[in-house]
């Protein structure tokens, strides 16, 4: 934890409201993201018990399933989870721009611009907490290896036809949510984390109640207050006031709630198979259904207060304006939603169960690129996150006080001006510490040359010199405002603002016997083997 | 009759085992495992200058350009005549400016431009962009523990056959980002060239040189013990063999107490009262600072086995170690505002490789309130301890042993990864309880 987060959390402490960590909002927000609210059954991996979706925050789509262990009915609402999901997917994958992406011609081996589609916008899923984006990998996981009757018609439990199209989507989503900055698949409590410091612990900080209790308590009440009644206050009942934001339940649900009206349910439904005319079918049919009604109204009591919180909490962070770079990280995000929506069109089979070697190398590398980027890009963003980076000493201020022309010293001089800064701040500069600052949007490098006035000594002011290296033009002159001119303030960086992209690794197919030589011929038909059906895929 | 244990003789053995595989063995790849200060970069040289004079051409993959530039020397060193290559970045200031006066090192940012050249060395990270060449019959890959594992993927099609050295207790390489769904993968990106190798390979011969040439014997047994318990080691020097002394007596403060007991005994403990500080604990990093100064003011030289006359321990024989670089900053800040310069002050990522007379270490848990598993990281404080060839001094605040019984390790077990032994949380206090007997309360 940075100084200044340390800081903003004993601020929160001490007022008893969380306190601002961003001046600007770092992650795009689109304008009709699809909120799922998912819960899942204690004790069953995989379960899923019901969920609230859709991109309307009074009209949320509540999805049931009143034996969560029977098959036919997960299978029922995984069907009627891709029925709410898909086509929210599938109205921005038709919409598109033309876009130009560079390839490498297999031929030649030279690089050429191809024109493209890239999708104009892409949909956005927001999940709770980061236990959902968990939770969606996994409902991913077990979808996309199904088998459907048009498939394979011999396959023992046919998956619907839209669940396995469905899983792949899902562990799309989850894969890009492990790239720093991605916006495909956010958590709110992540969201809200980012841009606020409470005064409770990290861990704290996962439940989405006491988190929104800390940014926004009501009236009259502190944060802390706030956050320790949506914690633990129960009603009459002994049920939580503000249930967790899944997909774990509460065990007080599950025990004094959620099991008995389960336990109805079975019973009507026992009954109902036993019934021996059509007169007593009827009546135990009624049973049955009001049973099932009983276990979506309770659903639906724990999962609407959980739902309202995530659109109270996209509407705060709605009131902060979006960061100017964060819509360069959304085109990412476009670019990967295009992908997978190109490989999906192409009939590629599912994602993997695991990457082969080259993969996971070069997810490993993008996403460490990414991170960099994104801590580049939030402190040029803001000026608050700037100010973190100045207290950790790796950005500072300055104004400038004098500019002073020198030239390489070749046959073609280009000029290398040395230019004096005066600032408070005590950056961690060492011999010919390279510092950037962004001109015109661009990152300009300067080296550190000397203090002025030797190393520093107390708190004061000091003269530092830097010599610019670059973006200057071609003459000899350096182009007109791209040398600081005396007066100037300029915050400068020691951290670089682009990243540089990795070596281009080898080919799956010449994975080199370091790692284990290439993958078997039967690898590609391995993966899209569906899971072998095991003793506890059956009741 | 008791044997007595030769180490000059011990290390020749094993670099002779080495040496024969490497050069008439079969296998692929030839793993060394190295505790601190064993001659490792000795060996690599020896082995370059083996291949090449045997007439196999090689690359050397480095992880520094630091590391690079320092074997570059040493090969000319010790075969002026040697064709090297340094192959490097197009940045500016590639390289050691030291690489220009050697007359048969050619330098280049092109693979192509050496090609032909005895030995080429670079960077893991600059070879990796090497393409379309002709792939080397041999490689040496220097502190592969500290290689990334895709690191290794995007170099390893450039050879055929390999010699892997390195510290398996120093730090492991890390990540950003976080690569857990990998974890237990025979190829996780994020884990060490070696475990990769290894997992892939379990049949290629091992190697272990068992003496350490730079830790004293004050050292050796509590690292070997600490870090490699199952690979001990020796120190090849004896009690005795290592002096430090002062030519000024003690004033009687802590720092001056702490440096006694550390020429006395090798290690010193500056124990500063118990607190919970921010990392740039501004009392800590003053201690260390004065320990330093002290150290230098009190005309500190060394008596060992390289010289016949004791050395005067100059500021360059000296380290301050830290966890991380904010510590290293302000130990820099202090260290300036005491009026001293020439001292190396960093991280153990940074020191990692190094070696000093003296070294003065902020010990990664003072004064936290928590212990995280970076803090916990074994070859963190094994880098620490164990950059010294006299004393090593570490400075700390009261109550580390508690905060280690309140934070056990709790990182999740992963399947499929071989668990390392030590764990950091062993490790420290095994380390602790040593330094306790060399101990010297004060309150600044």
């Amino acid at each position: 934890m940075s100084l200044i987060t340390t800081l903003a959390r004993l601020e929160a402490v001490d007022t008893g409201r969380a306190q601002p960590l961003a001046t600007v909002r770092h992650r795009h927000l689109t304008d009709r993201p699809l909120v799922l609210v998912p819960l899942t059954t204690a004790g069953e991996a995989g379960a899923p018990l019901g969920a609230l979706v859709g991109t309307d925050r009074e009209a949320p789509r509540l999805l049931a399933v009143a034996q969560p262990r029977d098959r036919d009915l997960r299978f029922a609402f995984l069907a009627e989870l891709a029925e709410a999901v898909l086509p929210h997917i599938e109205a921005y994958a038709d919409v598109v721009e033309p876009a130009e992406r560079n390839e490498t011609d297999p031929a030649t081996g030279k690089k050429t611009k191809v024109e493209v589609e890239l999708c104009t916008d892409a949909a956005q899923l927001i999940v709770p907490s980061r236990a959902g984006v968990e939770f969606v990998r996994l409902l991913g996981r077990s979808m996309r290896f199904r088998r459907t009757a048009e498939d394979d018609p011999d396959t023992p439990y046919p998956a619907p036809a839209r669940v396995p199209l469905l899983g792949r989507w899902l562990t799309h989503y989850g894969e890009r949510a492990r790239v720093p900055g991605s916006s495909l698949l956010p958590a709110v409590t992540d969201l809200l984390n980012r841009h606020w410091a409470t005064g409770q612990s990290s861990l704290e900080d996962q439940h989405l109640g006491a988190l929104l209790a800390w940014i926004d308590p009501p009236a009259g009440s502190s944060g802390a207050e706030a956050a320790l009644r949506a914690e633990l206050a129960r009603d009459g009942e002994g049920q939580l006031l503000c249930p967790p934001a899944g997909p774990a339940t509460d065990p007080d649900f599950d025990n004094r709630l959620l099991a008995p009206a389960i336990e109805r349910y079975d019973r009507a439904r026992t009954a109902l198979a036993s019934a021996e005319d059509g007169l007593a079918a009827d009546a135990r049919l009624g049973e049955l259904s009001a049973a099932e009604r009983e276990i979506r109204s309770l659903l639906a009591r724990v999962m609407l207060p959980t739902w309202d919180a995530v659109w109270r909490g996209l509407d705060l962070l709605r009131e902060l304006p979006e960061g100017s770079r964060a819509e360069d990280r959304w085109t990412r995000d476009r670019w990967s939603f295009t992908a997978h929506r190109d490989r999906v069109r192409s009939g590629e089979p599912p994602q993997p169960r695991r990457d082969d070697a080259v993969t996971a190398a070069q997810k490993l590398a993008s996403r460490e690129t990414a991170q960099a980027q994104l801590e580049a890009q939030e402190a040029l963003d803001d000026p608050l996150v700037l100010a973190g980076r100045r207290l950790a000493g790796e950005a500072f201020l300055a104004t400038v006080s004098e500019v002073e022309m020198a030239y390489t010293e070749s046959k073609r001089p280009s000029p290398r001006p040395l230019v004096t800064v005066r600032t408070d701040e005590r950056p961690h500069l060492g011999e010919r510490t390279k510092v950037y600052r962004s001109l015109e949007g661009k990152p300009q490098t300067a080296e550190f040359v000397r203090y002025a006035d030797g190393p520093p000594a107390d708190d004061g002011e000091i003269p530092l010199v830097l010599r610019i290296l670059d973006r200057m033009g071609r003459g000899k002159e350096p182009a007109p405002g791209s040398v600081p001119e005396p007066g100037e303030r300029i915050a400068w960086t020691l951290f670089e603002h682009d990243q540089r992209g990795g070596p281009k690794l080898p080919d799956p197919e010449e994975t080199p016997w370091t790692h284990g030589g290439p993958p078997g011929a039967d690898a590609a038909t391995r993966a899209e083997r569906p899971d072998p059906v095991t003793p506890e895929d059956l009741l | 009759m008791t044997t007595v244990f030769d180490p000059g003789a011990a290390a020749a053995r094993a670099t002779d085992a080495i040496l024969g595989d490497t050069l008439r063995g079969s296998a692929r790849g030839i793993v060394v495992d190295s505790p601190p200060g064993a001659g490792k970069s000795t060996l690599v040289v020896r082995a370059a200058l083996e291949l090449a004079a045997a007439g196999h051409p090689l690359m050397v993959i480095a992880q520094t350009n630091a590391q690079v530039d320092d074997l570059v020397v040493r090969l000319a060193e010790k075969d002026p005549e040697l064709p090297v290559g340094r192959l490097h970045s197009n940045d500016s200031d590639p390289y050691d400016k030291v690489l220009d006066g050697l007359e048969n090192v050619r330098k280049s940012a092109k693979a192509a431009d050496l090609a032909g050249l005895d030995v080429v060395i670079s960077t893991a990270a600059k070879w990796a962009h090497v393409k379309n060449v002709e792939p080397w019959g041999h490689a040496i890959v220097d502190e592969a523990y500290q290689m990334r594992s895709d690191a290794l993927l995007a170099v390893a099609g450039l050879f055929e056959r390999a010699l892997f050295v390195g510290d398996p207790g120093q730090l492991d390489p890390f990540s950003i980002v976080g690569a857990d769904q990998w974890a237990g993968l025979s190829y996780d990106p994020s884990a060490s060239a070696v475990s990769t190798l290894l997992a892939h390979n379990p049949e290629l011969p091992q190697h272990r040189l068992p003496v350490s040439w730079r830790l004293p014997a004050s050292a050796a047994p509590l690292v070997s013990d600490a870090f490699y318990p199952y690979t001990p080691f020796r120190s090849g020097t004896d009690h005795g063999d290592r002096k430090l002394s002062f030519g000024v007596a003690s004033d009687g403060s802590g720092p001056d107490r702490v440096l006694d007991e550390a020429a006395e005994s090798g290690w010193g403990l500056l124990e500063l009262p118990a607190r919970h500080t921010p990392r740039t604990d501004p009392e800590a990093v003053r201690a260390v600072a004065l320990v330093v100064r002290r150290l230098l003011d009190r005309g500190g030289v060394a008596t060992s086995e390289r010289a016949e006359d004791p050395v005067p321990v100059t500021a360059d024989r000296v380290a301050v170690g830290t966890a991380h670089r904010d510590q290293a900053a302000a130990v820099r800040a202090a260290l300036t505002e005491l009026g001293v310069t020439g001292v190396a002050v960093d991280t153990a990522n940074r020191l990692q490789g190094r070696e000093f007379d003296v070294t003065v270490v902020l010990h990664p848990l003072s004064g936290r309130p928590d212990a995280t598993a970076f803090h916990l990281e074994t070859g963190r404080l094994c880098v620490l301890a164990s950059r010294h060839r006299h004393a090593c001094v570490v400075v700390c605040r009261e109550g580390v042993a508690d905060l280690l019984d309140e934070h056990p390790s709790t990182e999740p077990v992963q399947l499929g990864v071989t668990v390392k032994f030590p764990d950091g949380w062993e490790a420290n206090h095994a380390v602790l309880a040593h330094l306790s007997e060399r101990r010297v309360r004060w309150r600044p």
